[in-house]
């Protein structure tokens, strides 16, 4: 009945599996292949890159188009004061947070479908896989970002342009197009930690949706400085300096400084998430 | 320590889940050049152990080695041990061959061994497919795929049977056979007693956490089975009253129950009786003795699930109290082999 040691068959020829090439440079590979590999990055990028163009244009058209309208303009005191927050805040402002979902589902979803068990068994000593999926994401990010934004920079300073000439060489201008290109980098990475600190969906992408665009407004709805503080040192609060033209009253950090603020609460939970990720059974 | 590469170890594994003690105490070998066939009922912390090996969750005590490091030591882990775990643990939307590629990648290994192992399993028509609209027996010749992807010496799977029809299932215990022959440590976990049976070289038994036996799967089925005769006679009163005045034990036979004679000769067909605790020749003689006609005088050993039913009987988490197992079995205690009683040391 039972199967013996039996016939000794002569071991098959081994398979070649290569030299083991510097560790990181395979992880890396290894994440680029992961996150290329699902729909879900086509289409979250596909949205972020369609809204952040099509609402800027869209927004620049109608400046343009209602620039003699009779009524008051508080956009135009605003195009002069801080060009690249007009031009930037509404199509940035929501595709910005396809991106986000992207962070978020970027790690969750690998705990949602049980894949990260299949990572972890390849890499057990866990820090490496959160390294290198960092790394991958951001490049990703700043790459797609950096076309986007400059695309919107252009395609709206030329629609505006009649009206109101805005150009790289202007105070600040060059600042905050890379400043943009940065935050939402940073922000990508800042919605990664929460999806992998969460390890689910939903909620990660609930928790990031509402740390961007929901709890914001409602903090400088409370009156005093301690509050006007906790606003300006909020992440992405502070993270969104970077890309105005010029610090604007009320503003409680400069712009670079608010990005150090936002870079600094990102560092942070991705520490968290990797100590979790090393602590806690996959 | 100068380790076999191949030698899984585990030493007073111990792994708690809030109040529920999963694997408690567990001590263990499996060697190389074997098929060691991993048993218990379900919840009996199989799967929760073969995690623990791999490094997936952190003992509350107790260590895991093989061949002497522990998982997370193993500088390439998946050129050492292949892993399939749950078919399920991957991402819907990836085709076949990316997930083996990213696994590969995360080695060093060159891409072709993602086609390598595909060709292995057989999946290399559907490499291409996302593996969401995988059946679960594609998912699990994918899992063993990855777990082949690096050449490994040692493999544990965790219900590799799963979801595959008997075609796979012959596939996969001819696979694991040929495995150990080829050197390796094959460990497979099962619930099912009866293909262990004719997979396995060697059986680790485990129930709620805690060894019941090890030792080579023929030693087992000779331990545990339990000897039992039947016997068909037209005079079953006389004959019970006998048998249990001589010290043995009388169970009417079960109509349909697994070895029951189901061609009975004709209308005249006599009643059949299990006993248990006297050999055949006693039987005999008894009948003899008293002029009762023998139709039928079966010696028997109890089928290997019934064994293991019993060996289990007292550590199914889920049990129902009054099973077959429990009821029918009033020798169990003097049958259990020796090896239940080997503590974990």
């Amino acid at each position: 009945m039972t199967a013996g040691p039996a016939s000794a068959a002569p071991p098959q020829a081994r398979p070649d599996l290569g030299t083991l090439p510097p560790l990181g440079l395979g992880l890396l590979r290894a994440e680029w292949t992961k996150i290329r590999s699902v729909r879900s990055t086509l289409w979250t990028l596909l949205a972020f890159v369609v809204v952040a163009i099509g609402f800027s244009v869209l927004i620049a058209t109608v400046i343009s188009h209602d620039w003699n309208a009779p009524g008051s303009h508080p956009n135009h005191a605003r195009l002069v004061s801080d060009p690249t927050a007009v031009i930037f805040g509404a199509g940035l402002g929501l595709g910005q947070l396809a991106l986000c979902v992207l962070g978020v589902i970027v790690i969750s979803s690998e705990y949602t479908t049980g894949a990260i068990r299949a990572s972890l068994l390849a890499v057990p000593r866990r820090v490496p896989v959160l390294v290198a999926k960092s790394v991958v994401f951001a490049v990703l990010d700043l790459v797609v970002s950096a076309i986007t934004v400059f695309v919107t920079f252009f395609l709206t300073t030329s629609i505006l342009h009649s009206h109101i000439p805005i150009s790289l060489g202007q105070p600040g201008v060059t600042r905050a197009v890379i400043g943009a290109i940065l935050y939402l980098t940073v922000l990508g990475l800042f919605a990664m930690a929460i999806g992998g600190l969460i390890r689910h969906t939903a909620g990660g992408i609930s928790i990031v949706i509402a740390s961007v665009i929901v709890v914001p407004p409602l903090i400088s709805l409370i009156p005093g400085t301690i509050a006007n503080h906790i606003h300006g040192y909020w992440p992405t609060v502070a993270g969104e300096l970077v890309a105005q033209t010029s610090q604007q009253p009320g503003d409680v950090l400069s712009g670079w400084q608010g990005f150090g603020v936002f870079c600094a609460w990102t560092a942070l939970l991705l520490a968290a998430c990797g100590w979790l990720l090393v602590r806690r059974d996959a | 320590m100068a380790e076999a590469p191949g030698l899984i170890e585990a030493h007073e594994l111990t792994k708690r889940f809030g109040d529920t003690v999963a694997v408690d105490h567990l001590s263990f070998t499996v060697e190389p050049g074997r098929v060691t066939g991993f048993l218990g009922p379900n919840g009996a912390g199989k799967s929760t152990t073969m995690r623990l090996i791999c490094g997936l969750d952190r003992p509350a005590s107790g260590t895991a080695t093989i061949g002497g490091l522990t998982y997370h030591q193993l500088s390439r882990p998946l050129a050492a041990v292949g892993a399939l775990l749950e078919a399920r643990a991957l991402h819907p939307g990836r085709s076949a061959r990316n997930h083996l590629l990213f696994l590969a990648e995360t080695q060093g290994f060159p891409a072709r061994r993602a086609d390598e192992v595909l060709d292995l399993v057989g999946l290399r028509p559907v490499a291409r497919k996302r593996v969401g609209g995988f059946s679960l027996g594609m998912t699990q010749r994918l899992g063993i795929a990855a777990a082949m992807l690096g050449d490994p010496g040692v493999l544990l799977l965790d219900e590799p049977g799963n979801g595959l029809d008997p075609e796979g299932i012959r596939w996969i215990r001819t696979l694991m056979q040929q495995l150990a022959r080829d050197g390796r440590t094959v460990f497979v976990s099962s619930h099912l007693m009866s293909e262990m049976a004719v997979t396995a070289d060697h059986l680790i038994v485990i129930g709620r956490g805690k060894l019941i036996a090890a030792s080579s799967t023929a030693d087992f089925i000779q331990r545990s089975s339990e000897r039992s005769v039947l016997v068909r006679t037209p005079d079953a009163a006389r004959l019970s009253e006998l048998i249990v005045a001589a010290g043995g034990v009388v169970t009417p036979e079960e109509p349909g129950a697994p070895g029951s004679n189901g061609h009975q000769d004709g209308p005249d067909a006599a009643p059949g009786l299990i006993v248990t605790g006297m050999p055949a020749p006693r039987i005999g003689e008894l009948a003899a003795s008293a002029s009762v006609v023998l139709y039928e005088l079966t010696p028997r050993l109890a089928s290997l699930e019934e064994a293991f039913m019993e060996l289990t009987a007292d550590s199914v988490e889920y049990g129902d109290p009054t099973s077959a197992a429990a009821r029918n079995r009033p020798a169990a205690a003097e049958s259990r082999p020796a090896g239940a009683e080997r503590s974990a040391s």
